[in-house]
């Protein structure tokens, strides 16, 4: 279609234009996701089979210096005159192994069973009488387990640039060069090394406060670690995709799977409401606020973002006194207006007033959100676009379809994506108004409020549940990245990127 | 013609105003209720009536002599020791990341930000047990340094609005720079940094209120040492069916005391918000 006929269609045929192209293109997006995929993990390997050549032909080429730097690490730099550095490389070595005798490989051996003596008292079939066993704890044996792997590729990595290093500096002598001091080394560190230094210690903590546990919790989600396999006193072991297979089985009643399935509709539900309702309205808000003629727009302004400003769980709880029997909205609308004789129960009576309350709330919480980040980018709309339209004829409700929404998602999408997967995770709003409720025998350690990452949370912390309460944040990941990945290369292809320049 | 033109405009104003009034009402009125029942002197937890009949500064005080049961003056205490504290490191970590990101060029670089993308998609208390192991393990559980940490340890991963701010400075100004003989480090310090002063006062200002509205974390840590609470927790429990009847008009009146400093540091920095998250928007 040619660019004259794209501009004469309507906004909506334009958007099913667009909307078909990007679905026509789409398997050919996922293809080259999965290439991409394909030459990520072939480069990985690539670069692995260099590394290990390089370290072949070094060991070949090295001199007898280098050679014995292989087995302990640091010697060929010793030898060339640089002390500090040789020196931490044997510091490192002599570290690790003293950490894998003494500690890590006692946990990394029982990592393939997660242990295998129960703790307590046991019948010791030699003497025939009971003995207190220390036995083994799977969980510690899961964590140390992981910290161990961790480190051993930390060290491996240590062990290459120290083999790479010692090579380096023979061929320095060699040469008839000075070797590199220590004192530059580190000096190179503020400089063309930089990133080394301020990416060190954020590295760190993140990875051991961040990557640790997540492993960890992968890990989790393939064991049967729940309440009756709860150590210490109990162990539990490797089941493969079991609790994967309990989400998904499809039975009758109160079962993981069918609340897995429940509250996964009313997920995708809660966040399009929550997330399309407070878009629009604060947007509609905001234009009338900004609208020519309109006086006293900092007041009316201040107005609705003070509301963001004050911290969410205050309003939140807030919230859920005012919505209880005796709470001041049931005091407004019975004693005050007289609309209503006995009290609604906002929270806790059926499923369907508890989920328009709480998306109604979260419009109260959302949509000033809305306007504080939609006023400034509809200021700068062009102002020509308006007039031509006014011009042309077209009415206010016109203009928003045609000008102002159009702008507003091209500009906002990234805005708008990170909200919907905010709403999927947005843990603070279902948990401090409804806590789940009502509460019901007919979900799994669930409530009709509660989303997925609300029942994640109740599976961990009430019914110990922490293989399933792991595989449904493992099924949440999925779920968001697969949301992102598929709506940026919408957005992407449907983006007409000069239509507003 | 005109004069109808102008009688139509003057309508549709007129609409707005009123709806923009009601609509005013309804968003403010919660937060008025909050404020005049937290002085309100009569009655339990909740009453038949809106307006309080009798003010005073009663719950304000029993709020900070009271203090057997729940004590509100350390719990407020410890918020913010604990939010100094992670204020300092995350700042610190955050913007250590995003310079480098956006300014340095080392062959880990495009790899490491899609880990943090990636990193960025877990729902984020999917780790709490495995954290909360990890502190057992050094024996921090149920102390303040844990909520450091655990404040702190991941700020690296918000590098994207102030990495977003970096990209906007001239890199021709790195180049002079180097020119003259600066290294890294100095122009980082004595360049960048200057520059920088929106976005490190918007880092500094989220650092610092994160951990007067963090609940989640801190109520696992925390467990039930009521003394090492947050205001946060702190608060929550004054709403549980335990405490609620004797305690509500203090929870209103703690409120109060939380909402107006975190409400008017957020005012004080609204601009910078809206730069950091619509920055991000537009380039998509």
């Amino acid at each position: 279609m040619k660019y004259i006929e794209y501009m004469q269609l309507n906004p909506f045929q334009r958007f099913w234009y667009n909307f078909s192209n990007a679905m026509k293109a789409f398997p050919g997006k996922l293809k080259n996701f999965f290439v991409a995929v394909g030459v990520l993990i072939a480069n990985f390997f690539k670069g692995i089979g260099k590394a290990v050549a390089g370290y072949v032909t070094r060991f070949i080429k090295g001199d007898w210096a280098v050679k014995i730097s292989y087995l302990i690490m640091g010697f060929g730099n010793m030898v060339k005159g640089q002390f500090i550095k040789g020196l931490l490389f044997l510091a490192s070595e002599v570290a690790f192994i003293a950490y894998m005798v003494f500690f890590g490989w006692g946990y990394l051996s029982k990592f393939p069973t997660l242990g295998t003596e129960v703790p307590g008292m046991q019948l010791n079939p030699v003497t025939g009488g009971y003995e207190d066993v220390a036995g083994d704890n799977s969980m510690l044996i899961l964590l140390y387990g992981v910290l161990t792997i961790v480190l051993i590729a930390i060290f491996f990595a240590i062990y290459f640039a120290s083999t790479k290093s010692a090579y380096a500096v023979a061929q320095q002598v060699a040469a008839g060069e000075k070797p590199v001091s220590f004192k530059s080394e580190v000096k190179d560190l503020l400089d063309n090394k930089f990133h080394i230094t301020l990416l060190a210690f954020p590295t760190l903590t993140i990875s051991v406060f961040t990557i640790l546990p997540l492993i960890f919790m992968i890990l989790i989600a393939f064991t049967n670690y729940n309440s009756s396999h709860m150590p210490p006193g109990k162990l539990f072991t490797w089941v493969g995709l079991e609790t994967f297979s309990e989400i998904f089985a499809m039975t009758e009643g109160a079962s993981k799977g069918a609340t897995f399935l429940e509250l996964t509709k009313w997920t995708l539900i809660w966040a399009v409401f929550a997330t399309v309702l407070n878009y629009l309205f604060g947007m509609i808000l905001a234009l009338m606020i900004n609208k020519k003629g309109i006086k006293l727009k900092a007041l009316w302004r201040t107005l609705f973002v003070i509301t963001v400003a004050v911290p969410q769980f205050v309003t939140l709880l807030l919230m859920n006194q005012m919505l209880q029997a005796d709470g001041a909205i049931n005091v407004l609308l019975m004693n005050v207006l007289g609309l209503i004789d006995k009290p609604i129960m906002f929270l806790n009576s059926t499923a369907l007033v508890a989920r328009i309350t709480v998306i109604v709330v979260n419009c109260w919480i959302g949509i000033p959100y809305t306007i504080l980040i939609t006023s400034g980018i509809l200021m700068n709309i062009p102002a020509d676009l308006y007039e031509s339209a006014t011009i042309d004829g077209a009415g206010p409700v016109r203009t928003f379809f045609s000008i102002t929404l159009p702008y507003m998602l091209f500009v906002t999408t990234p805005y708008l994506i990170t909200n919907f997967i905010g709403n999927i995770n947005n843990f603070n709003v279902i948990y401090l108004l409804t806590a789940g409720g009502p509460g019901t025998e007919n979900l799994y350690q669930a409530g009709y409020t509660d989303l997925l990452v609300t029942w994640l949370f109740n599976l961990t912390m009430n019914s110990l549940d922490y293989n399933l309460a792991a595989a449904v944040g493992i099924l949440v990941f999925v779920v968001c990245a697969t949301i992102s990945l598929i709506t940026f290369n919408l957005t992407k292809s449907a983006k007409n990127e000069e239509e507003f320049s | 013609m005109i004069k109808s033109y102008k009688l139509k405009r003057g309508l549709v104003n007129a609409f707005i105003y009123i709806l923009l009034a009601v609509l005013g009402i309804i968003w403010i009125s919660p937060l008025i209720y909050l404020v005049l029942h937290s002085f309100r002197d009569e009655g339990l937890a909740t009453v038949s009536y809106l307006l309080p009949k009798t003010y005073s500064f009663k719950n304000y005080i029993d709020l900070f002599t009271d203090t057997a049961t729940l004590n509100f003056p350390r719990w407020f205490m410890n918020t913010f020791v604990v939010a100094c504290f992670s204020c300092v490191i995350s700042t610190l970590a955050v913007l250590m990341v995003s310079y480098s990101f956006s300014r340095l060029r080392f062959k880990a670089r495009k790899p490491l930000i899609n880990i943090g993308m990636i990193l960025g998609m877990f729902p984020g208390f999917m780790t709490m047990i495995a954290i909360y192991y990890l502190l057992k393990a050094m024996g921090l559980t149920q102390t303040l340094v844990a909520l450091v940490i655990c404040y702190s340890a991941g700020a690296g991963l918000g590098y994207q609005i102030s990495k977003g701010f970096f990209d906007t400075i001239p890199r021709a100004l790195d180049e002079a720079a180097t020119i003259d003989g600066a290294t890294r480090n100095q122009i980082f310090w004595k360049i960048i940094l200057p520059m920088s002063k929106p976005i490190v006062v918007y880092t500094v200002l989220t650092s610092f209120i994160g951990p007067w509205t963090d609940f989640i974390l801190a109520r696992i840590i925390m467990g039930d040492k009521r003394d090492n609470y947050t205001v946060a927790i702190g608060l929550y429990t004054m709403v549980q069916k335990e405490f609620v009847v004797n305690y509500f008009k203090r929870f209103l009146a703690g409120s109060v005391l939380v909402a107006v400093p975190i409400s008017a540091l957020f005012l004080f920095m609204q601009r910078y918000y809206v730069e950091g998250v619509t920055a991000g928007g537009v380039k998509g």
